[in-house]
């Protein structure tokens, strides 16, 4: 990682790899572009490691919030039919995928 | 060389709220489905999760059950893979800042107490459930494709991580089932193995015995009885070992624990690892438990099974009786039997005997019968005074199961008490003597064997009702 | 008569209330407008008729009953199409969505009904939101009303388009990085993000949960203020909901700005990528205000110059986890394969487009293992000296002003192929959505091209109040809702 933001350093980043954890298939034209793509956006986004941000912590949330809860009581469900009406596929009332091979 | 084996035990336990974890559908193993299903836990696009505080406080009912540390500051996040029955393809969990950590759970091994670290209790949310069409026996390997009810998923899921510091076997089983023990006392789910409402996962590995280090590591999934943790972690300690004294290493793996041919096979490992891309849960906020709310949880804590069993030894049961009675199952209806008056050893003989036996054979627990503490003591107290022989007692008690009544009640209605005063049974006994002279006359002629006929004529006469022991006393005068 | 279609929101109120005219007949307007604007615009990917005319005719008798729930009532509204709505099909304007009828309503549209305004329909957006431009929509680009050569900014371009065409009174977009004010700012109307937490996300099709806000268009700073208090609220489905007392964005309107303390920020009045005609007429503005009385100072803020290097990777670290619900299992596309591990990636592969993709790629790299510190945690931690930046700011001044993009809009075409050159025209509104600060647009004039130019205000947490209230002035000093008026209806050539 640059340690000064005008030293441009190549972008490790192996597209095929993060698209398939990404699950999306790409096609050899849009791997290339990605390719040449990512890493400039990368680079650029990468500045943020020029800032010096000892002791300072991460804001992961803009609002100083704790807390939020629901009391434990049952409310509506949706209906079935309208619910799997927008499935691809269907079969006794549940959605349908294809063999899922094994569990990780 | 002698090695060996380093066990760790991580338990998915599914919290009996009303609610799902982060939406109002109910809780519910028994629909149709697809019927409990809302935008949130079905993960429709817009849809935004709301914790559920009980699940909160149950899991820090959990953690205070664990001995852990609640932690001040927690945090949700998300964990990320893709997986047909999971609907946002993340799951929200916990990840650096978990809610409990740094517990214990003492169980008792042939070698006395062995304390085992419970490292971290962390919240989390169910997925759906899938069911495997095609191929063999409904396994996900030969299935030609799955189907997909997401009922389950959201439920509230609690995962406890213990401390590598189980050494055999028995005591990842003791622990396991010690932890079940726990979660049933604290009333928070009903930790059903077969319906899979407790979940375990093994972590095993082997080392040199008297040595400090870590083996390489294993992982064992879908062992789905304490009697198949049991097995699947003597098959994997045999396996291992073999390899290491043959010479071989042993893989860093996944193994699934085939049930039916009794051992654990290799999954095929992915083409890379897991990256679950673990960040802070965008859409719930940090959960700050101060020492109020800590203590107001505190208070509710029930009594823990390691409570229980050594105030039930202080009652006078002997250790083994203390620990059967109590169990999740039993241990509040004994106290509340105690409470009303019972004698301890009694009650706890009619619960870990015939009320378990008789839920057993209905498929039910005793929580669920309409038996209580007072049913106990009055039962125990009605046989002790002779009122109800020890078979109308068994009889009354499947009543009062069943729903009929106190046992007084039952004992009355079904006509089942017994003639245990002397001056009402002698008229019958008067009868029976008058009715069978040519036995009278043996009896007198010292033919001890002819006295069983003539209690058993009693008991006819009586039609059951007879106190035989009375029987036998005023016959014999 | 005047076309009803070219009515400010309050006006059309004080019409419908003195029975001027009907409900219907400011649909009927309405419609009318968009029958004439669309063909070259597209500002809308559906417009539900059906719907509109029961709730016009609706909001017709609840005033004839004396029922009046506000000033929205019988008031023509545009939704952008990542708001999910019941019944009436939600693409977030791409082909994964291509389809989808939602079964529920998002909480902003749940509140739009009860106040009893009437849903026109849904508009376009570059897909899930993500673009500065409306050009990356599954379903066709949407065209700037000033020049339909350009651009009318994105993501919320055909709600800004809508709002400024006469096809809608009023319109919500949601802004994550600038998603409202940059498209109101090219198409010449006010564009509000409010206050992170103010408005509900529920039924927002998320992009980064942590960033988005929805937000009104309108023609005045006035309408902008009504539409504002008719979403705002708090909402127990959102956790992230802002549950104290809602400020009063109408509270100051006519307060004019005497005594009020105004920041310039140092870091976006020039340099690279500013066209100087924005920056003359930022500081145009900014001398009107001080000659109505405000104090003006300049502030620098270093860390913005980091903020888009930041958003860069907490926007698509969000998006890659939001985006890995659409797989083909529950509803939308399903492409095909042989297990579901090919279906999913076949079906992503398919569905979304190249921005959508570039982002979730982005965004899962930033995450992945091994670069967590280095990228996402430092990105979060840069937002924190962001808003570091911007409390020390609000310890000496009231808001502060920039331009809300750098430049007014582009061609259409003109930054498609190069993303990073897209990604700054963001540059000036992105450091309020780090901050979860509120900030909004108004348009100040044209550059001699004939484009709008708007200023951007921002305020700190829940300054609604003062932030309205120099918009406000500002809209006064500038008159220029009428000249938008005057252009726009000069669209249809
Ligand atoms: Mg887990
Ligand atoms: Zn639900």
């Amino acid at each position: 990682m640059p340690e000064d933001e005008s030293v441009s350093v190549p972008v490790d980043i192996d597209i095929a790899r993060v698209a398939r954890l990404a699950r999306i298939s790409l096609t050899g034209t849009e791997l290339g572009i990605y390719e040449a793509q990512l890493p400039v956006i990368i680079d650029h986004a990468a500045r943020v490691q020029a800032l010096d941000t000892a002791g300072i912590e991460p804001t992961s949330h803009p609002l100083p919030l704790a807390n939020v809860f629901r009391t434990d009581s049952v409310g509506d469900c949706l209906d079935r039919d309208e619910v799997l009406s927008q499935a691809p596929e269907t079969q006794d009332h549940q959605f349908v995928v294809p063999r899922i091979m094994d569990e990780a | 060389m002698t090695y060996e084996a380093v066990i760790g035990i991580e338990t998915h336990v599914e919290l009996s709220t009303s609610s799902k974890m982060f939406c109002a559908c109910p809780v519910d193993t028994d629909s149709e489905p697809n019927t409990n299903v809302c935008p949130v836990c079905l993960g429709l696009p817009g849809a935004l999760p709301v914790m559920n505080e009980k699940a909160v406080e149950w899991a820090m009912m959990i953690g205070h059950g664990l001995n852990c540390e609640i932690v001040g500051h927690s945090v949700m996040s998300r964990k990320n893979y893709f997986y047909p029955d999971m609907p946002k393809n993340y799951q929200i969990s916990q990840y650096d800042l978990p809610l409990c950590i740094n517990g214990h759970l003492d169980i008792e091994t042939d070698e006395g107490v062995r304390r085992v670290g419970v490292t971290r209790v962390h919240m989390e949310e169910d997925t759906g459930k899938s069911s495997h069409i095609g191929g063999d026996s409904g396994r996900i390997q030969d299935a030609l494709y799955s189907l997909i009810d997401f009922n389950r998923a959201g439920t509230p899921l609690m995962e406890i991580v213990s401390e590598p510091d189980m050494r055999t076997p028995a005591e990842a089983r003791a622990f396991v089932s010690e932890l079940r023990e726990i979660v049933l006392a604290l009333g928070v789910s009903d930790a059903k193995l077969e319906d899979g409402s407790m979940r375990f996962d093994g972590n095993i590995s082997m080392r040199p015995g008297g040595t400090e280090g870590f083996g390489v590591k294993v992982e064992i999934k879908n062992m789905n009885s304490m009697r198949s943790l049991q097995q699947a972690l003597e098959y994997e300690i045999e396996r291992q070992t073999e390899l290491l004294v043959d010479g071989h290493e042993v893989v860093q793996e996944t193994r699934h624990w085939n049930e039916g041919a009794g051992k654990t096979e290799s999954m095929r490992s992915k083409e890379e690892a897991f990256d679950y891309r673990y960040f802070p849960e965008p859409d719930l906020v940090p959960l700050a438990v101060d020492e109020a709310w800590d203590r107001r949880v505190l208070a509710e804590l029930p009594e823990l099974p390691s409570q229980a069993r050594s105030r039930f030894e202080d009652l006078g049961l002997d250790p083994e009786a203390a620990a059967l009675v109590a169990r999740g199952e039993t241990g509040p209806l004994f106290a509340a039997a105690v409470e009303a008056g019972a004698d301890p050893k009694s009650a706890a003989n009619w619960l870990t005997g015939e009320v378990m036996a008789w839920t057993r054979r209905n498929n039910t627990d005793p929580a669920a019968t309409p038996l209580t503490g007072k049913h106990i003591a009055q039962l125990s107290t009605m046989q002790g005074d002779g009122r109800l022989s020890a078979s109308a007692a068994k009889e009354v008690l499947g009543w009062v199961l069943a729903g009929e009544g106190s046992p007084e009640e039952v004992a009355e209605a079904r006509d089942l008490v017994q003639m245990s005063d002397a001056g009402e049974l002698q008229g019958i006994v008067d009868y029976v003597l008058a009715e069978n002279p040519e036995a009278v006359a043996k009896l007198a002629e010292g033919d001890e064997k002819v006295l069983g006929y003539l209690v058993g004529q009693v008991m006819k006469a009586s039609g059951g009702k007879a106190d035989p022991k009375l029987a036998r006393e005023l016959l014999a005068t | 008569m005047s076309d009803l279609a070219d009515l400010t929101i309050s006006a059309a109120g004080v019409g419908l209330r003195s029975g001027e005219f009907s409900a219907t007949d400011l649909l009927e307007a309405v419609h009318k407008r968009a029958t004439m604007t669309e063909a070259d615009l597209h500002a809308y990917l559906t417009i539900d008729r059906v719907g509109a005319a029961k709730a016009a005719v609706a909001a017709e008798s609840a005033f004839r009953r004396g029922e009046d729930h506000g000033p929205l009532q019988g008031i023509p509204i545009a939704l952008k199409d990542n708001m999910v709505t019941r019944a009436i099909e939600t693409t977030a304007s791409s082909k994964i969505l291509a389809g989808w009828v939602p079964p529920y309503d998002a909480t902003v549209v749940s509140r739009l009904k009860q106040a009893g305004s009437v849903i026109i329909g849904k508009t376009n957006l570059d897909e899930f939101a993500m673009g500065s431009s409306t050009e990356n929509s599954a379903y066709g680009l949407t065209r700037n009303p000033w020049n339909p050569d350009t651009v009318p900014g994105g993501s919320s371009g055909g709600s800004a388009a809508a709002v400024a065409v006469g096809s809608a009174l009023g319109s919500l977009g949601s802004d994550t990085g600038g998603s409202i004010r940059q498209p109101a700012s090219f198409c010449g109307v006010v564009g509000v993000k409010p206050t992170y937490g103010l408005v509900s996300r529920y039924g927002l099709i998320a992009f980064a949960s942590s960033l988005d806000q929805i937000g009104p268009f309108t023609r005045t700073v006035g309408d902008a203020a009504l539409l504002l208090q008719a979403i705002a609220g708090h909402d127990p489905m959102d956790s992230t909901s802002y549950q104290g007392a809602i400020p009063d964005a109408t509270s100051g309107l006519d307060a004019g700005v005497q005594g009020l303390r105004i920041g310039l920020i140092t870091e976006m009045m020039g340099g690279e990528g500013y066209d100087p005609e924005v920056i003359a007429a930022t500081r145009a503005t900014v001398s009107k205000l001080e000659n109505a009385g405000a104090t003006v100072t300049e502030i620098s803020m270093p860390s913005v110059d980091y903020a888009l290097s930041a958003y860069y990777l907490i926007a698509p670290a969000e998006c890659s986890a939001n985006l890995a619900r659409f797989d083909g299992v529950r509803y939308g596309l399903r492409v095909g394969g042989s297990t579901t591990e090919e279906m999913m990636a076949n079906t992503r592969g398919e569905g979304f487009g190249p921005e959508v993709k570039r982002r979730i790629l982005l965004g899962t790299y930033a995450l992945s293992a091994g670069y967590y510190d280095a990228y996402y945690a430092q990105a979060q931690r840069v937002r924190t000296l962001v808003i570091n930046d911007f409390n020390r700011a609000y310890e000496t001044v009231d808001v502060l002003i920039s331009p809300t993009a750098p430049t007014t809009a582009f061609k259409v075409g003109e930054k498609a192929s190069d993303p990073l050159a897209m990604y700054l025209s963001d540059i000036c509104t992105i450091p309020s959505n780090l901050s979860g600060h509120p900030g909004m647009s108004v348009p100040v004039g044209l550059d001699a091209a004939g484009l709008p130019i708007g200023v951007q205000i921002l305020a700190p947490a829940l300054g609604e109040p003062v932030m309205f209230r120099v918009a406000a002035e500002i809209e006064r000093q500038a008159a220029f809702a009428d000249r938008a008026v005057l252009a726009t209806s000069a669209v249809p050539r």
